[in-house]
């Protein structure tokens, strides 16, 4: 390669997570650092926003933005980074699916803001005071940005070229990520950069193609270490969720809950979860034998379907948000 | 009036900015730290699964999730009415004692300390890890990636991932500790004893050998009296994972001793316009703005609150270096930068306290689950490695969350970093002359709490670059900085 490639990095409404996932690969960034100049870190680097809107359009080789869109900051940076950069990757569940922050599309800004700044209980604040995007103090005045009614992906707010997924995105696949950039063998555009099979095909657990009557949830009921989880009750996503982790969380006997996003078979997690429940849930029963009321009685066992099934990916999914009252 | 706007990047960008106004003399008139998100964890938890909450919390901060996690489970312990079995408890504090040897070499070597041990006035460009490197050596920097990854590595073993841990289940954990994990956490812990006591000679070498810097910790700009808040056990020695929340007033002696269900009586929030992030206060003294001393309800935690807070560490090497600190500063230390040795005595107390725990004959017991009770209310407290962080759920009789409240680590700690960049402003800015070094010394007031919005919102975990903009009284830009 004759010449280095350029790479950015930015986050947007996210944990920091994904920051520390980028830390984690160790000695390997310095393999990064052979091929790569990072041209833009906010964390870690001195470039400032004027330098970036200042780069010629596509100046940036490949972008890793990580975060979802929640304010006006977000989004104006992500088109901006969009502008600047050849290749922009969604890294991490909050880029690619929205991940756990956006369940607060179950709810609007006015809820969100009454719950924190008003009903929270440690809150004394009889008037009622909330965050406002200009306020003027006695020495001036003091902007924030807006807060949005509703969390976007990165991919329904400027075009994507590529998803790293994962929450964080696993150690190996950052890794296979920059070997395929270093060789500058990047599958088509929109690709998912990870494996093509579902978390259960890397789950050592042994499966009985048992049907289950009764759901468990984790605190109910101690597994059996070498039995599969959702044969014993209880809901592991497993079965919808994309591999490249390892089934880290089932090495410590706890259920898959999604965070890989979608195996590339489904449409979204939710729809592939409740197709694989529907052919898993049983009743003791002949077919014939029991009653609609039955059924509910079983179906009425999964609390909180929309929390369960898109933990991770509520605003990139067919539901996308609670339609709210006007 | 003049306006200097402190900026991550600029206005439109970054997680945190700083917005300085100077009056007609050129004097700084006040400052403000303005946290610009909100992620509204409060509302949209509830209506979820009670037994989600320590997986759906670690996402308020992808740097401390392991606090967040237990702080969560400590919650539903007490909402579920349900004691852990010893074994559980001591392999959840054996893996918060992973999280602290990460972080806080995280924040020294990569965040904080490049300020010491590159110096305050070193170029930026410097003033970093690979600044780090090259005035400490190739050897040391392989030792710190290396540490970091074994305290990651501790979390891994115990939580299944180390960012965004899954082992807390009311009434326990998930999975025993095999002898052969244990034995491996046994030698990652005993090597990390060795590296904070090195880590501590660096420091004592660096920066305590060097007047300059012990001056510059003891000087006004970085000094406030404040309360102190931390928890301890019933010694009234630092614990990180249990224990009782005190509070010392600004000369040291108790004020406050409390169980974590009583925090409603003693801590409040208060709310201002122009941040989302809100300011919590001490409630027997009432918010009385941004101010300091006795009769102010202001309190700091974290490393330094914890250890003014305490009567001691409860291991023999940090209770040591303990006592060289408060010789050496005078108890309390209310020298902000004094945060950073604080911190690398934690560092110290964590890893003996990890060789301790891995070396417990009980660590490795099948018994660590207990049968959860019936769902009611329930609060949780943990130390995060920036402060006291709290968890309080209330659940329906179906164990599904019906309400929440939480103050975050960082968040305790706001009205104080507030005040510390407004006085490390006036303190160092005189007749409107703004240079370089001036707006890294005022960056350094704040960066010694290891400020970490994420916990509020979330904030830069790295240094943050600055934009500082100088207005005059029309409001017209006269001076740009950048660096």
């Amino acid at each position: 390669m004759s010449q280095k490639l350029k790479i950015a990095f930015y986050w947007a409404a996210s944990c920091g997570g994904c920051e520390i996932a980028v830390l984690d690969i160790n000695e390997k960034i310095l393999d990064v650092v052979k091929i790569a100049d990072i041209v833009f870190w906010p964390v870690a680097m001195d470039v400032k926003y004027k330098d970036v809107e200042n780069m010629p359009d596509k100046y940036i080789d490949i972008t890793f933005f990580n975060g979802s869109i929640r304010n006006s900051e977000q989004e104006h940076m992500a088109k901006l980074l969009r502008k600047k950069s050849k290749t922009l990757v969604a890294f991490g569940s909050c880029a690619h699916e929205g991940c756990i922050p956006g369940l607060a599309n179950l709810n609007n800004r006015d809820e969100i803001f009454e719950q924190v700044y008003v009903k929270d209980k440690s809150n004394v604040n009889p008037k009622a005071v909330m965050p406002k995007t200009t306020t003027t103090v006695k020495e001036g005045t003091l902007k924030i940005p807006e807060f949005y009614d509703t969390v976007k992906t990165l991919g329904q707010t400027v075009d994507v070229d590529y998803y790293l997924p994962g929450c964080p995105p696993p150690v190996k696949l950052i890794s296979n990520a920059i070997d395929a950039i270093a060789q500058g063998k990047l599958p088509p555009k929109g690709s998912v950069l990870a494996p093509l099979k579902a978390v259960c095909d890397e789950c050592p657990r042994k499966r009985d193609n048992k049907k289950i009557t009764k759901i468990y949830r984790v605190h109910e009921k101690a597994p059996d270490p070498d039995r599969c989880l959702m044969e014993q009750g209880i809901i592991c996503m497993g079965f919808a969720t994309r591999s490249g982790c390892g089934a880290q969380c089932l090495n410590v006997d706890m259920p898959c809950t999604g965070c890989g996003g979608a195996t590339p078979n489904q449409p979204e997690v939710g729809a592939g979860m409740i197709t694989a429940l529907a052919s898993i849930l049983g009743i003791d029963k002949e077919p014939g034998q029991y009653t609609d009321e039955d059924v509910e009685k079983l179906m009425n066992q999964i609390k909180d379907p929309v929390g369960t099934f898109y933990m991770y990916s509520l605003p990139a999914s067919i539901l996308k948000r609670k339609v709210m009252k006007k | 009036m003049k306006e200097i706007v402190i900026d991550p990047i600029t206005r439109l960008e970054g997680h945190g900015n700083v917005s300085i106004f100077l009056n007609d003399k050129g004097e700084v008139e006040n400052a403000y730290l303005k946290i610009p998100e909100l992620r509204g964890f409060e509302k949209f938890c509830i209506g979820r699964r009670a037994e989600l909450m320590p997986q759906l919390t670690t996402r308020i901060c992808g740097v401390c999730p392991v606090a967040h996690h237990f702080a969560s489970v400590k919650a539903l312990d007490a909402a579920f009415n349900v004691e852990p079995p010893s074994a559980a408890k001591k392999l959840r504090e054996l893996m918060n004692c992973g999280y602290y040897i990460y972080d806080h070499t995280l924040h020294f070597y990569y965040l904080g300390g490049p300020d010491f041990i590159v110096g305050p006035d070193a170029p930026a460009e410097k003033r970093n890890i690979l600044g780090v490197i090259e005035k400490a050596g190739l050897d040391v920097a392989k030792e710190v990636i290396k540490h970091r990854a074994y305290g990651q590595k501790i979390t891994a073993i115990i939580g299944g991932k180390a960012t965004h841990p899954v082992c807390a289940i009311p009434g326990g954990i998930s999975k025993a500790l095999s002898e052969e994990n244990r034995q491996e956490i046994e030698t990652l812990a005993k090597s990390s004893v060795e590296f904070a006591k090195f880590t501590l000679k660096i420091f004592h070498d660096l920066v305590l050998g060097n007047s300059k810097y012990l001056d510059l910790i003891k000087s006004d700009a970085y000094t406030m009296n404040t309360y102190y808040m931390g928890t301890v056990d019933a010694k009234n020695k630092v614990n990180f994972y249990d224990g009782k929340v005190r509070v010392v007033d600004p000369s040291g002696k108790e004020f406050l001793k409390f169980e974590p269900k009583d925090y409603l009586k003693h801590v409040g929030e208060h709310v201002e316009e122009w941040t989302y992030s809100k300011f919590p206060y001490l409630k027997k003294i009432g918010w009385k703005g941004f101010a300091y001393g006795p009769d102010s309800g202001v309190y700091r935690v974290g490393p330094l609150g914890r250890l003014n807070a305490s009567d001691g560490m409860a291991t023999p090497l940090a209770q040591a270096e303990y006592e060289v600190m408060y010789k050496t500063l005078g108890k309390p230390v209310h020298g902000t930068l004094a945060f950073h040795w604080a911190r690398l005595i934690e560092l110290l107390y964590a890893a003996e306290r990890a060789v301790e725990l891995a070396k417990d004959p009980e660590i490795t017991s099948t018994n660590i689950r207990n049968k959860p009770g019936t769902p009611g209310e329930g609060i949780g407290i943990v130390e995060a490695a920036r402060g006291t962080l709290i968890h309080h759920y209330t659940l329906d009789k179906d164990a599904m969350v019906k309400d929440v409240n939480m103050i975050v680590a960082t968040t305790n700690n706001y009205p104080a970093i507030c005040m510390s960049i407004r006085d490390a402003a006036k303190g160092l800015i005189h007749g409107g002359k703004v240079d370089q070094g001036i707006l890294n010394k005022v960056e350094m007031a704040f960066r010694a709490y290891d400020p970490c919005f994420g916990c509020a919102t979330h904030f830069a975990v790295g240094q943050m670059p600055l934009t500082v903009e100088v207005f005059d009284s029309n409001k017209q830009r006269i001076q740009t900085l950048q660096r």
